[in-house]
């Protein structure tokens, strides 16, 4: 098949920026453990406020700075819905839905994920800065889908 | 003497006019309720009567997204295809009319439940929300019409092939082939999750449903389905528009080499709609990733065929310097001039796709109204108006009438009002994603939280910008109608362009469908067939239906 010249280099500028990106994402994901939340981890949906750690959620101290917030989603509201966190804290987030699937998001933070039933989703974050953030459900749910919020204080 | 005007078939006409028509009644009620959800997201308005923004919002959804899309790349096929290949059979155009049928009740059934608030559930249905089980059968007969069509194109592409032996297919019929394959392969990951999970379930034959593994045979057909929706933009791009401004096809083997390219890649890369689910392992999410970035190659093939065409009829009409062959272009030819600014909106577009797939950037947009952004300006902009575009000679064609100076004065006006509209709304949904706002939701300031008052006036803007793509869609509308109903009568061209090369034996053998669909085949088991069986085997409790709308 003719190739012209030009799209000969066009093509091979577009190729390698390309291996050059996908090697920057796999790198990062694989090398330096930059992945998106994978939680492999099941649940039985209807069980939930019997399962640990769900069955007392909140947040746990784990260790110096090291936090577990556990937090159980359901149409249509967190439980619990008003957290305070120690600025600096490295927070384990666990997530999950006693009902249908709904989202994890906390605006202004890289904070981000699926929460569906019969799964457990997971991501550590560190809250450096202190002030209000919300939480709220990204993925459509019904209803009351937009009424469904809650606030994190990041103390002193 | 001219040469008399190669026509489509009177009766195929009429089969590719039915399909224009309801996709045209599609975009008028779809946005109009697209103008209410801008509305509503500002703050400042309303629902009368009680009437929920999320049964608008499917509404919006299944019109724009599922039924004026298919509706129109089905009927502009069958133009394309009768109009490159000759009249169809009888016995094919009368399998197109089951098609068409089949896919009309769909629709009318799908939209009954939404309508009366059975099944707001949005376009993509995500279990276990549960609708009323007519909202699922009708979307499957929308699937299967989908199919009876698609058969109706292949058995005409095959008799074509077996009487015209040793010869290169037409590009468009090619494409139509390429493209209705990449549909069937895909459709069947809905259908499977429609029919087999979703109607027993909804029936209450089953009670329980397998969630992740619905939602991932949604996402195998998901992301192909955004391609099925630009194909036929490229079949106008690649071989319309250099005959409309008067030059020749760049290459008509690459083109087609292209379109194979769009169909290996596009269907085993779905997870990148799926990378912050849990209960998918990272190293397929990674896997798929790569996959998706390989349509890039033929992204950048498009982009080169298109600025080489432009590029070379400027020169061959007297363009010097860099960028002399600019001027030299048709601006004030509505058939060119929509579709090249559509063309333009693909650049931010393509680059917001970008962002989207990649492995960890998702986690800073998705489910924010950036997604939506970003699709108004792939689906709602270059996409819808390529189709436009299109419209402007094939209603003429089909209804057998010409577009008068007025009317194509009054389409380079729609065209401007549409970009700048787009170019508010979608702005601003782009920068308002970027703050988080969080996509499909009603107006809420989440309980006056510092970071949702932030996102107040870009949702203003996006009203400003609503309202603007609103009078976009009267203009088409009064444009359409003049042109199927009122438009002067007289002949008016299917512009199908000449390659500028003579064929190349490399184009014969592109089509050797028996290796294409075997590596399409190959590749989707090589992405899937490991995570499924992980999704099945390790599949929690499943889940009851719930109805929380
Ligand atoms: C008057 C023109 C239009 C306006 C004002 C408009 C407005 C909107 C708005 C505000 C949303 C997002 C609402 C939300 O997430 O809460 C939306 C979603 C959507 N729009 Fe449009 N739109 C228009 C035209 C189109 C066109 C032409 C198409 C397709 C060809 C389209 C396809 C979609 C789809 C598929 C969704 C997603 C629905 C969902 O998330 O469930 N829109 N539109
Ligand atoms: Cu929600
Ligand atoms: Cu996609």
């Amino acid at each position: 098949m003719h190739i012209h010249k030009y799209e000969k280099i066009w093509l091979a500028f577009g190729i390698g920026c390309l291996i050059v990106f996908l090697t920057v994402v796999g790198v990062s994901a694989f090398a330096a453990g930059q992945q998106p939340p994978s939680c492999l981890t099941t649940i039985d949906p209807e069980k939930v406020d019997s399962t640990p750690p769900f069955d007392h959620p909140g947040l746990v101290k784990k260790g110096d700075k090291e936090y577990e917030l556990n937090i159980v989603v359901a149409a249509f509201s967190f439980t619990p819905n008003a957290i305070e966190i120690p600025k600096g804290a490295k927070v384990t987030i666990n997530v999950t839905s006693k009902d249908v699937i709904h989202g994890f998001e906390i605006p202004g933070t890289n904070v981000n994920m699926m929460v569906e039933p019969g799964y457990v989703n997971s991501l550590t974050t560190t809250f450096d800065k202190p002030g209000e953030y919300t939480i709220l459900c990204n993925e459509y749910c019904g209803a009351g889908h937009h009424m469904m919020t809650a606030r994190i204080k990041v103390v002193e | 003497m001219a040469q008399p005007l190669e026509k489509v078939d009177r009766r195929d006409a009429k089969l590719a006019l039915a399909h224009l028509f309801v996709a045209f009644t599609a975009l008028a009620l779809g946005g109009f309720a697209g103008l209410l959800q801008t509305l509503v997201r500002s703050g400042k308005f309303e629902l009368p009567a009680g009437i929920s923004y999320y049964t608008i919002l499917t509404t919006h959804g299944v019109l724009l997204g599922l039924v004026l899309t298919t509706f129109f790349i089905i009927g502009f096929q069958f133009a394309a295809v009768s109009r490159t290949t000759g009249a169809l059979s009888d016995g094919s155009r009368r399998t197109g009319w089951v098609g068409f049928w089949l896919m009309t009740i769909g629709t009318a059934m799908s939209a009954f439940f939404i309508l009366t608030g059975k099944a707001s559930v949005l376009y993509t249905f995500y279990a276990p929300l549960q609708a009323h089980a007519g909202f699922y059968i009708g979307l499957a007969l929308v699937v299967v019409g989908s199919w009876v069509s698609g058969f109706a194109m292949f058995a005409h592409y095959a008799r074509w092939r077996k009487t015209h032996r040793g010869q290169v297919s037409p590009l468009l019929a090619f494409m139509s082939v390429t493209n209705m394959v990449l549909w069937l392969v895909c459709t069947l990951g809905v259908a499977a999750t429609v029919v087999f999970q979703l109607i027993p379930w909804s029936l209450g034959l089953t009670d329980r449903v397998n969630v992740l593994l619905s939602r991932t045979l949604f996402w195998y057909f998901g992301h192909p389905l955004v391609y099925f929706w630009l194909l036929p933009a490229y079949m106008v791009w690649y071989a319309v528009i250099p005959k409309v401004i008067g030059g020749k096809m760049f290459s008509d083997s690459l083109a087609r080499l292209a379109f194979i390219l769009f169909l290996l890649f596009s269907i085993p890369v779905g997870f990148h709609h799926q990378l912050l689910e849990p209960g998918i392992s990272p190293f397929w999410k990674y896997v798929q990733v790569v996959l998706t970035f390989m349509v890039i190659i033929p992204s950048l093939m498009t982009a080169f065929a298109m600025f080489a065409t432009f590029e070379s009829y400027g020169r061959s009409q007297g363009a010097t310097g860099l960028f002399g062959w600019l001027r030299k272009l048709p601006w004030s030819d509505a058939r060119f001039f929509a579709p090249f600014v559509g063309m333009l909106f693909f650049i931010p577009a393509g680059t917001g796709g970008i962002i989207n797939a990649s492995h960890q950037l998702n986690q800073v947009v998705h489910n924010t109204i950036w997604v939506t952004g970003h699709f108004h300006l792939t689906v709602a902009t270059t996409v819808v108006l390529t189709f436009f575009g299109a419209s402007y000679w094939l209603i003429p064609h089909l209804t057998g009438r010409v577009m008068t100076k007025a009317m194509n004065r009054l389409a380079i006006i729609q065209t401007i009002v549409w970009a700048v509209g787009m170019t508010f709304m979608s702005g601003s949904m782009h920068f308002a994603g970027l703050l988080g706002a969080p996509r499909r939701s009603a107006f809420s300031t989440y309980g006056n939280s510092p970071q949702a008052l932030e996102w107040i006036p870009y949702q203003i803007a996006q009203a400003v910008g609503g309202t603007i793509l609103f009078i976009g869609i009267i203009l088409i509308l009064v444009i359409v109608i003049n042109l199927a109903f009122f438009a002067p009568k007289g002949e008016t061209e299917f512009p199908v362009a000449e390659a500028a090369a003579p064929y190349e034996r490399a184009a014969l053998a592109l089509e050797n469908w028996k290796l294409w669909i075997g590596l399409v085949v190959a590749l989707i088991l090589i992405a899937y067939t490991v995570p499924i069986i992980d999704i099945i085997q390790n599949a929690p409790p499943g889940s009851k239906g719930y109805k929380l709308w």
